[in-house]
């Protein structure tokens, strides 16, 4: 294994040079491709198409957490003049949407949560389609309502879907390997606790929407925001089906996306009532939400309630870990549902922890329904583990760094689960953090340091029976390149990232390779960007396609030019021999068609990485590498207030080769501050179902004030499965933010946060409680009197 | 009601019918195709929508069209030069990675722009708090801020500074 480490500046860099070297553009601080169109104003996202014709929809959506639809009076809409279609759930066939297929785009007979779908109107201008929606009457019958997912569990608890008989889904998260029961008596130290996440938004800048168009012969064109193109396809095919189009045609084009952070990973109902209201309307219908919608109509991260204990040896050995999660799924299922999956990764896999039990329940509730949203669950399964270590380090007597140390994954190591640690910087990750950190530092009163560390999928995840992704390439007469991929560009680079993976392989420059990445016609298949696993499977795929290419085209020059293949080299867009130049990649190619037997330069490649499904135990390699790292922080919290301010913050990761440091750097920043959030400010607040805080007036997202000097610390590992070397990077950035915030924060004043955020009130009400108070004040809102908990 | 206002736009002057409710976002974007001017919320919370009038930088979706009457407004589509050339701030957000999802970008390049204009020699904390009301997501404002920076570091001279009494565009 080569191990290098660097920190992401160019002065240090330069002591890596005999490995930069042996590229041109791999490895290099290359501009996205995209950014000259994004800082002139040129690209154009959802929101900035119109289409001939085009009507504009609106949805109404119910009043009630939880109510029979008594019902529904459009006449007044109706007549509304520029009104063309009003839709609601009796004027619809039977479409489905979801992973359990338990969601209707518009409500018939019953709501289950305030974001669901009643009615839906396209008419010739917004503000028409506005009015249309409030003269839209509905009856309701309110029904009991249930919010809590423990609560849910309970048997008298209200069903949210009758026919479900329980409010537990039936996907049994359950796993055991070695002997947790055992082990708990060996352990010389032990630890227990509940720790408990809660709702936080992906909070795209741009919000979601849809156009949805057919032609004359019923083929359907969906502009839409999606992660998931080809998936996003299927599932539109699955509606025309109900529509009653068979073999009708769905091309399904991404404009540029306003943020993605696993959003817009599933099919949502806007999109469904887009197509139904243009099949109606047999016209294009254009559905963009307001920030509001945004807010109220979008899945976010599902909160978790998590029971942990763990234990040691007394060398500080981990003997066990044992899990019991409940995460509210809200009323309908998406990929939220699913992620205990992910969590299972770092539950069993981050450090070396021999016996492992997991389960996981998902409630069904009156809530707004959630999703996955970067680390797919990893960030709330990590807050509870490395919260837990540091108190086993502690109980243990363990120094927090010498404690993760002893249990650092290690290169070769086969993990409970099954998982195959390949490359492993993890010990590079730690002792990069405690060095730059200063841990021994001496304390000053109200700062502490804290770290935690993360394992994430790394190259790609078999979440699918494929995790596959297809590529075409074809070259033009003067030596450039078009690049047809399946990946997802939504910010990230995955465009930039490709467009240098094929220019270094082909020996042209980034400029002369164009990526298309953005319409199911022309790109082949892939099933998304999820699972940070695009630079690694789509650059796969892209790399592999290059190498074909390369071949005939090192074949076709020593054919031309009578020099033997191994003594050419392609870079600079030319052939060269000893050193010399001898013939332009464009001349050969024109030369190409004109010859007799012409032929023309393309190739396609379809890359699916040696991962495994999870068996019916759950184990199994569900990734070819794994990515790893370690965050630490120093914070000051003010105890007369409770604010926690962050002083120092160090990033480090292994990604296996940094492609390109700046876009790099750009997901750990951009994560870290992700994941600031999530410890410190953001929360969704549900107040029995609505949600009370939808904009970013009371909604905290982190604004250039409160940005922190992070660092980033890169750890090249070189993975021999990754392209070039490199591993996935895109979610792992916002994964240990929150538990290494907690750990300081408790070096720092004695006070353990178990619940996030970790907002003043709560960090002033637990100095309080330390201090012995029993009432913590009077709460503004509800005038009572505050438990110091 | 409806009437008709003259401005400039991006260095052109115009006259243009509108009505008393609209937004200058509305205005720009619907009316007349600078979609470069994004809307992120409507509620002048995030910024996206942010253009320069008179020199200042405004949410333009809280901002009365009715109200740049005889002003000068520039929008990020006016912001490079004629032939093309990126002005100092775009050059710099392109090479610092200052762009990931570009949804912000258009308002925070202009927002960057309005500071320097008034203060060349900006520090990191008047860039932060220049920013401030200017939301992203992505980037965790890092190499947004360093893009900004960039532009400080250099002479001020190839910035085109806005001379706000005249009303020109930079």
């Amino acid at each position: 294994m080569q191990t290098v480490l660097y920190v992401t500046d160019d002065q240090e860099r330069k002591g890596n040079k005999e490995i930069m070297e042996e590229f041109t553009v791999i490895g290099k601080r290359i501009s996205k491709v995209d950014a000259v169109d994004k800082a002139t104003g040129r690209a154009l996202y959802i929101q900035d198409f119109k289409l001939p014709g085009m009507l504009y929809g609106k949805i109404l959506y119910s009043k009630y957490p939880h109510a029979r639809i008594i019902r529904v009076n459009t006449e007044k809409a109706k007549a509304l003049p520029g009104v063309i279609t009003v839709l609601t759930g009796e004027d619809i066939p039977p479409v489905r949407l979801g992973v359990y297929k338990d969601n209707p785009p518009l409500k018939a007979g019953k709501v289950r949560s305030y974001r669901d779908e009643v009615a839906a109107v396209a008419a010739t201008d917004l503000e028409t389609a506005r009015e249309a929606i409030n003269l839209i009457e509905v009856t309701y019958e309110a029904v009991p309502a249930i919010f809590d997912p423990e609560e849910a569990l309970k048997p008298e608890a209200p069903l949210v879907h009758e026919n479900h008989k329980t409010n537990l889904l039936k996907m049994p998260w359950n796993l055991h390997y070695g002997d947790v029961e055992a082990a708990k008596i060996e352990a010389a130290f032990n630890v227990e606790e509940r720790f408990s996440t809660t709702w936080v938004t992906h909070c795209c800048m741009g919000t979601s929407g849809a156009i949805a168009d057919f032609d004359h012969a019923d083929n359907l064109t969906v502009y839409t925001n999606t992660q998931i193109p080809s998936l996003a396809q299927k599932d539109f095919q699955e509606t025309l089906k109900v529509l009653g189009f068979k073999d009708k045609r769905v091309r399904v084009i991404k404009p540029c996306i306003g943020g993605g952070f696993g959003s817009k990973l599933d099919t949502y109902a806007y999109e469904h009532v887009a197509i139904l209201l243009a099949w109606r309307s047999r016209r294009p219908v254009k559905i963009v939400f307001e920030r509001e919608e945004e807010f109220c109509a979008t899945s976010p991260r599902q909160p978790t309630v998590t029971y942990i204990s763990m234990g040691c040896d007394k060398e500080g050995k981990l003997l066990y870990r044992d899990m019991s999660m409940v995460l509210d799924n809200g009323a309908y299922t998406s990929w939220g549902a699913t992620t205990p999956s992910v969590m299972m990764m770092p539950i069993t896999s981050l450090y070396r922890v021999p016996n492992v039990r997991y389960n996981a329940k998902c409630v069904y509730t009156n809530n707004t329904y959630s999703q996955a949203m970067r680390g797919y669950g990893n960030p709330q399964a990590t807050f509870a583990i490395e919260s837990a270590m540091d108190m086993l380090a502690e109980a243990a007597g363990i120094d927090r760094v010498e404690f993760r140390r002893i249990n650092s994954n290690q290169p070769g190591d086969v993990t409970p689960q099954g998982l195959k640690i390949t490359t492993c910087g993890l010990p590079e990750c730690i002792e990069a953090v405690s060095r730059d950190l200063e841990f021994g530092r001496p304390r000053e009163k109200g700062v502490g340091v804290g770290l935690a560390s993360l394992i994430h999928v790394g190259g790609g995840a078999r979440i699918y029976k494929s995790d596959g992704c297809g590529t075409i390439i074809k070259m033009d007469d003067y030596g450039k390149v078009d690049v047809f991929t399946g990946a997802s560009d939504m910010g990230q680079g995955a465009d930039t990232i490709i467009a240098q993976i094929v220019a270094e392989e082909l020996g042209v420059k980034v400029e002369d390779v164009h990526v298309f990445h953005q319409d199911t016609d022309i790109c082949p298949w892939d099933v998304g960007a999820h699972a940070s696993r695009t630079t690694f499977v789509a650059g796969n795929s892209a790399l592999g396609a290059a190498r074909k290419i390369r071949h005939r085209l090192l074949n076709m020059a020593s054919e031309t030019t009578g020099i033997d293949e191994d003594k050419l080299t392609l870079k600079n867009r030319a052939f060269f021999a000893d050193g010399k130049q001898v013939l332009p990649i464009g001349k050969l190619l024109r030369g190409s068609h004109f010859k007799p037997r012409g032929e023309m330069m393309m190739a396609d490649n379809f890359y699916d990485p040696p991962n495994e499904n999870m068996g019916r135990d759950f184990s199994g390699n569900m990734s070819a590498t794994y990515s790893f790292g370690t965050h630490g922080v120093r914070v000051k919290v003010d105890e007369a207030t409770g604010k926690v301010e962050i002083l120092d913050y160090i990033a480090a990761h292994d990604v296996g080769r940094a492609i390109n440091p700046m876009l790099l750097d750009g997901q750990v920043h951009g994560g870290v501050l992700m994941g600031v959030g999530y410890a410190l400010t953001e929360q969704v607040i549900l107040e029995n179902g609505r949600n009370m805080n939808p904009d970013f007036r009371d909604y905290k997202i982190l604004t250039a004030m409160d940005a922190i000097h992070s660092k980033a610390v890169v750890i090249e590992t070189v993975d021999e499965q990754g392209p070039f070397g490199a591993k996935g990077i895109g979610e792992p950035g916002c994964v240990p933010t929150a538990p290494a915030i907690a750990n300081a924060i408790y070096d720092a004043i004695g006070v353990r946060i178990k619940d996030l955020p970790i907002t003043p009130e709560k960090v002033l009400a637990a100095i309080k409680k330390k201090n012995g108070a029993v009432s913590c004040g009077i709460d503004a809102f509800t005038q009572k009197e505050q438990p110091c908990e | 009601m409806s009437r008709e206002i003259k401005l400039m736009l991006n260095g052109n002057q115009i006259f243009v019918a509108i009505e008393d409710n609209w937004t200058l976002l509305y205005l720009l974007r619907e009316k007349l195709g600078l979609t470069g001017v994004k809307e992120g919320c409507g509620q002048g919370e995030c910024g996206a929508c942010t253009v320069i009038v008179d020199g200042l930088a405004v949410n333009s979706c809280i901002y009365f069209a009715v109200e740049v009457d005889g002003k000068d407004v520039l929008t990020i589509e006016g912001l490079a030069a004629a032939d093309g050339t990126l002005h100092p701030l775009q050059k710099s957000f392109v090479e610092n990675g200052g762009i990931q999802c570009g949804f912000c970008t258009p308002g925070m390049i202009l927002s960057a722009k309005a500071l320097l204009d008034e203060n060349p020699q900006a520090t990191e904390a008047d860039i932060k708090q220049a920013l401030a009301g200017n939301l992203c997501r992505c980037t965790g404002y890092v190499q947004i801020v360093e893009s900004v920076e960039a532009v400080v570091d250099k002479s001020s001279e190839d910035i085109n500074v806005v001379v706000r009494e005249t009303g020109e565009s930079g």
